[in-house]
């Protein structure tokens, strides 16, 4: 009897650790894939914030730039630097035959002569002289030079020829390549030409998206779910209004986009491609989910103290005012700011409304066209150059970093309020 | 109190019936209150003591299944009545729970908060003169002046009772009624409280619900034992106590149910 009462326990015991091995290979099994995941996209992804330039001796001819004597800053600003830029390319090689010519032409992206010309505007005085002038390479040369492109293919299966590779190397030698911070990668619109191709304007239609859905849903979540826990009587209809808000929190995404579409665009005739649209309907996708969680801090809230404010001779009003709401706000801004990092990330429903358009300027409205960061990716990921692979998980890593902002945000909140009061 | 040799009698029970949802809670009571004295209901737990209290300053509004009837007379005005405001009653009849509820506020918030929204102070000086007054009359000004715009919850459980005490008399109200308030305390903090009760009477009716037979002794005049949703006696708590009529009565107070 005793023996069999060993046994038992010992089973027991090592059931227990049987349990616990499972808990920790799960917890190491998603720590791995999250490993795995972060550091995939920061591998490929840390390169997009260098940029390759090089350093090229640009000659100002005035005649070349069909400049007079003692131009004025309007002049300067209206030449030609087309021409000048040619030059200063073909310059690299002086026995270069024509198609050489096109080829070294190429070596640089392809606005090269505003960079040129933004030379000049900075110091006018430059009229006549020769300097060496920082050049953004192409897209090509600058994932050569951070070793992202497989020197060892065929000629006629790479992009780079035989010939731009000779000089890009002897530019290497002379120390006429220099890769610094990509600040382009910040300001600049998208463009075709990766080397350009920029998040300013995703990332500001993101945030004007983020705003006009924070400003609807909001208010208006946190108002229905006032009168929903508080005011509103128990009945069948009220129960059915719950079901619903819960079955909306389980709506794909996608159908919300073509309610945009269907509703938005095509009724109320809001411009296409817009934050303005794309905030609308993220924040019918939002709204459920901030009513649950306004919802779910308004219940937490103890009855006692309604009890206490009713009992002293508050309204249904003051009680909720003074007292309930102000208590569930650590836990419905929370919520908020959750539906929002979620509506953040959403791709599909902007894809529907027109979001997904090639946007080559920032936005400076809601009204403007715009993409946003999720479809950004999605557009990069589409593309067919390499130059975009690395763009793609730069991308995906500042949009990494703005949820988790956001989500320390909301941790920060609730933490603070809980500590002041209990 | 005794005008005259004659009882003045503040709160008039009469018939009250109350329902959650189809089950009857209490079935006709009829209890005539005295001014200026402490009344206690006891009972065992689920007798609807507590329901009889909250009928007093409609309380049992709140819960939507709930349904009162019969007549409360308070002041000779029905309670029940539909003209009857709900504030106005409650400014009137104050009300201190059995967890102690403070506000997560600051002290100072918690007995202004009843004269705020009733509009009672005219001034910030005046204000202040009803929050000492209020705390002085509930024996915590001592032990608080200095912190007043501390959190209130961050007080031991017999100041936070005594701070909704405080809080519940800031309105001045006319009638105070106590859901057990010495349950979730320690014998020090009830002997406080029931020192405070005993106070507050000369300037307010109070009625108090207890589960203590002894606190019911200790601080009452007047004693209604309820059961099973009837007021079975009721009459001065001596009388209860040394000789009651009913045998129910008897056996719940000599601990043989209950």
């Amino acid at each position: 009897m005793n023996k069999n009462k060993e046994q038992l326990l010992n089973k027991r015991y090592k059931a227990e650790q049987r349990f616990r091995l499972y808990g920790q290979s799960a917890i190491f099994m998603a720590l791995l894939f999250l490993t795995i995941f972060i550091f995939k996209i920061f591998s490929t992804g840390y390169s997009a914030f260098q940029k390759t330039w090089l350093i090229v001796p640009v000659t100002f001819d005035a005649e070349l730039m069909m400049l007079d004597e003692n131009p004025t800053k309007q002049d300067i600003e209206d030449a030609d630097y087309y021409e000048i830029a040619l030059q200063s390319m073909w310059n690299l090689d002086p026995n270069a035959n024509e198609d050489q010519q096109n080829q070294l032409k190429r070596m640089v992206s392809y606005f090269f002569e505003r960079e040129i010309k933004q030379e000049l505007l900075k110091d006018p005085n430059l009229l006549g002289k020769t300097k060496e002038v920082y050049l953004t390479a192409s897209d090509d040369l600058d994932q050569v030079f951070k070793g992202n492109y497989p020197r060892d293919l065929p000629e006629d299966q790479r992009r780079v020829s035989d010939y731009q590779l000779k000089i890009f190397d002897q530019l290497v030698a002379n120390g006429k390549v220099e890769s610094k911070f990509n600040i382009s990668f910040f300001t600049n619109a998208d463009s075709r030409e990766a080397e350009l191709a920029g998040i300013a304007s995703s990332f500001m239609g993101s945030i004007f998206s983020i705003l006009v859905c924070l400003m609807i849903a909001f208010p208006v979540a946190v108002l229905a779910a006032i009168y929903l826990e508080e005011f509103a009587p128990k009945n069948r209809f009220t129960d059915f209004i719950e079901v619903n808000i819960n079955n909306l929190a389980a709506v794909p995404s996608i159908v919300f986009g073509l309610l945009g579409l269907g509703i938005l665009l095509a009724i109320f005739q809001l411009p296409r491609s817009t934050p303005l649209v794309g905030g609308i309907t993220l924040s019918l996708m939002t709204l459920p989910t901030i009513i649950i969680a306004a919802r779910a801090s308004l219940k937490a809230v103890p009855p006692s103290i309604r009890e206490a404010a009713l009992a002293m001779g508050a309204s249904r009003m003051q009680t909720t005012m003074h007292h309930t709401v102000p208590l569930s706000m650590p836990g419905t801004l929370s919520g908020t700011i959750i539906g929002l990092a979620q509506a953040l990330g959403e791709t599909a429903p902007l894809i529907l409304i027109g979001m997904v358009a090639f946007v080559n300027t920032i936005p400076g409205s809601p009204m403007d066209p715009a993409a946003s960061l999720p479809v950004q990716i999605y557009i990069w990921a589409e593309s067919a150059e390499r130059g975009f692979v690395e763009k793609v998980s730069a991308c995906i890593m500042v949009l990494l970093g703005f949820l988790i902002i956001m989500n320390l945000f909301a941790q920060i909140i609730r933490h603070k309020f809980e500590k002041k009061w209990s | 109190m005794r005008k005259n040799g004659v009882k003045m009698i503040k709160i008039k029970a009469k018939d009250v019936d109350v329902f959650y949802g189809k089950k009857q809670a209490l079935f006709n009571i009829s209890l005539d209150i005295e001014e200026n004295q402490v009344t206690a209901l006891i009972g065992p737990s689920g007798c609807g003591k507590s329901t009889f209290l909250r009928c007093l300053n409609r309380m049992n509004d709140v819960i939507d299944i709930c349904s009162v009837k019969g007549e409360i007379l308070i002041n000779d005005f029905n309670i029940n009545d539909k003209g009857c405001d709900v504030v106005r009653l409650r400014e009137k009849i104050g009300m201190v729970f059995q967890k102690p509820n403070p506000f997560p506020k600051t002290l100072y918030e918690n007995v202004s908060y009843g004269p705020t929204i009733h509009g009672i102070a005219q001034s910030k000086q005046e204000m202040d003169e009803i929050v000492e007054t209020s705390l002085k009359k509930a024996a915590l000004w001592e032990e608080v002046k200095d912190r007043l715009h501390e959190p209130g919850t961050g007080l031991s459980g017999g100041q936070q009772q005594r701070l909704c005490i405080a809080r519940a008399i800031s309105v001045r109200p006319e009638v105070i009624l106590m859901d057990e308030p010495c349950s979730a305390l320690d014998p020090i903090a009830t002997a406080q409280i029931e020192e405070l009760i005993d106070e507050l009477k000369k300037e307010h009716t109070i009625i108090i619900v207890t589960h203590s037979m002894a606190q019911a002794a200790r601080v009452s005049q007047n004693t209604g034992f309820f059961h099973l949703g009837q007021l079975i006696e009721h009459g001065s708590t001596d009388k209860i106590f040394k000789n009651p009529d009913n045998k129910k009565t008897q056996d719940y107070i000599t601990g043989r149910f209950g």
